[in-house]
């Protein structure tokens, strides 16, 4: 008995030095992140964008990344003249890839949050977003105040939806995958009886998949989408809201939704979805 | 017969991305697989013996590793090492140290298993035969243990093989991780893709372990 009282003893020690060290670390020699000029200097520039979420991020039958973030990544590796080296990022992964100084930029779909805005730096938002839930046509759901206790909603861990609902409608049972594809398909396989995600995405899956509707197309507020760096990378971020700013004189994201949102959701939604030159 | 959507492999690269993603998957989990084998041996018998701080602090490796989620171990050696230590590891190799950290826990508790199931009188028919410990381990224990572990490091070694799926969470692009590309970049033109890709990739997955299954049998048979 006395043994193993030790053990875990010696376990436990050993899982909070572990602990501490992962907290306590970083700032140990400066920064983790690269600055403008590193960057420049490197030839290099790494991206974390989607590799499954068509039409903002993905990849194409030849391996090559498309979609919305990609095509602005491709403009910012062409304007900071560096190769852009996409990485391959998941929701729930984001932050800790800047914290980690792992990649350079994210351009994965961030929607700016106060909470994640504490943990990176965002940019000037490049597009506009609300929450929104799909579910199948023959049992629609509207609204979120009469859930039926047996019914569980879909989200992806780490989005904005998993965290407005367990902020706001703490009594909604939520089945959480940690990737884009297994959530659709949990769907599909009836497993969920809605899907809470961006509205983008369910009113595309809506309008792609029959048998399903947006009951609910705007739920909460209305947020953006911003690229993010790492906290404190001030000449990074400085470049990349002039780069904004600059591109809206070209209308470049109108071009961008043209060439990559626009076979997905039509041109109606082209002006809501847009945001452009970083303008409020 | 249903649409399976396995037309959209034959598009582009896509097949070829797929193999290219399992043998991504391969590399990371029998490069891990050869070095945690022989490693998880030496600490098993290590595990097995008298020595009581070697114990206890193999114990405690192994506890550790074993209560800790696998994706919390990629984590811990993908994003913790940087920030607690400021090493910049590839995605890849992070894996390849959980994978073969992990391996090396799982294999000398298994190892460890083995020759401790050996009957006691075992030890002392050999010593009444005049065998060193040496010998006696060489040439009775090990050979008996040996037999017990081949199935258990099966186990082993193809559930490593299938965890690889989850280093797509340190953005390891993987065969899952590429079938899921394949299966979103196509949802609007080929919806039914999901079900004739992961078909495939349960295949695939299935071609890669079960020669390990078939090299498992010829050995248990050759030793009996």
């Amino acid at each position: 008995m006395k043994k193993l009282r030790n053990l875990l003893v010696m376990t436990m020690m050993l899982l909070l030095t572990l602990g501490l060290a992962a907290c306590g670390g970083g700032g140990d020699d400066g920064t983790v992140y690269r600055t403008l000029d590193e960057i420049k200097a490197s030839g290099e520039i790494n991206i974390g964008v989607f590799s499954d979420k068509n039409p903002f991020g993905y990849v194409d039958a030849n391996g090559e990344y498309q979609g919305y973030d990609v095509y602005f990544a491709k403009r910012i590796g062409e304007d900071l003249g560096v190769k852009v080296n996409f990485i391959s990022t998941e929701a729930a992964n984001r932050t800790e890839y800047l914290q980690t100084g792992k990649v350079d930029i994210i351009l994965a779909n961030f929607t700016v949050t106060p909470e994640r805005a504490e943990a990176v730096d965002f940019a000037a938002p490049y597009m506009n977003v609300a929450l929104g839930v799909v579910s199948p046509s023959d049992r629609v759901i509207e609204s979120l105040d009469d859930w039926a206790a047996e019914d569980e909603m879909i989200v992806i861990s780490g989005t904005t939806a998993e965290t407005y609902l367990i902020e706001n409608y703490p009594d909604i049972k939520l089945q959480k995958y940690d990737a884009y594809a297994t959530a659709k398909n949990a769907l599909e396989n009836g497993n969920g009886a809605a899907w809470a995600n961006d509205n983008t995405e369910v009113i595309a899956f809506a309008l792609q998949n029959e048998g399903y509707t947006v009951g609910i197309p705007e739920l909460g507020n209305q947020d953006t989408i911003a690229p993010a760096v790492t906290k404190g990378n001030t000449t990074l971020l400085d470049w990349l809201n002039d780069e904004i700013a600059a591109l809206g004189e070209e209308n470049f994201f109108h071009a961008d939704y043209e060439a990559t949102l626009a076979d997905t959701y039509g041109m109606d939604y082209m002006e809501s979805l847009v945001v452009e030159g970083g303008a409020q | 017969m249903p649409d399976l959507g396995l037309n959209v492999l034959l598009q582009g690269k896509n097949m070829a991305r797929l193999l290219g993603g399992l043998w991504v998957a391969l590399r990371i989990s029998l490069i891990a697989v050869v070095i945690s084998i022989p490693l998880g041996i030496l600490l098993g018998i290590l595990m097995a013996g008298k020595n009581p701080v070697i114990k206890a602090i193999l114990r405690v490796y192994l506890e550790f590793i074993r209560i800790m989620p696998q994706m919390v171990l990629l984590f811990l050696g993908f994003f913790g090492t940087t920030r607690a230590f400021g090493w910049d590891l590839s995605a890849e190799f992070a894996a390849i140290i959980v994978f073969t950290l992990w391996g090396t826990a799982e294999m000398s508790d298994l190892v460890r298993g083995a020759i401790i199931s050996i009957p006691k009188h075992q030890y002392e028919s050999s010593q009444a035969l005049g065998l060193s410990k040496r010998q006696t381990y060489l040439y009775v224990i090990l050979p008996q243990a040996t037999r017990r572990l081949i199935p258990l490091s099966i186990n082993l070694i193809t559930r490593m093989i299938k965890t690889t799926s989850l280093v797509l969470m340190i953005g390891v692009v993987e065969v899952l991780k590429v079938a899921q590309q394949i299966i979103e970049a196509n949802r609007m033109v080929s919806p039914n893709a999901a079900f004739g890709i992961y078909l495939t990739v349960f295949v695939l997955y299935f071609l890669a372990c079960w020669p390990i299954s078939l090299l498992a049998r010829h050995l248990e048979k050759k030793w009996r």
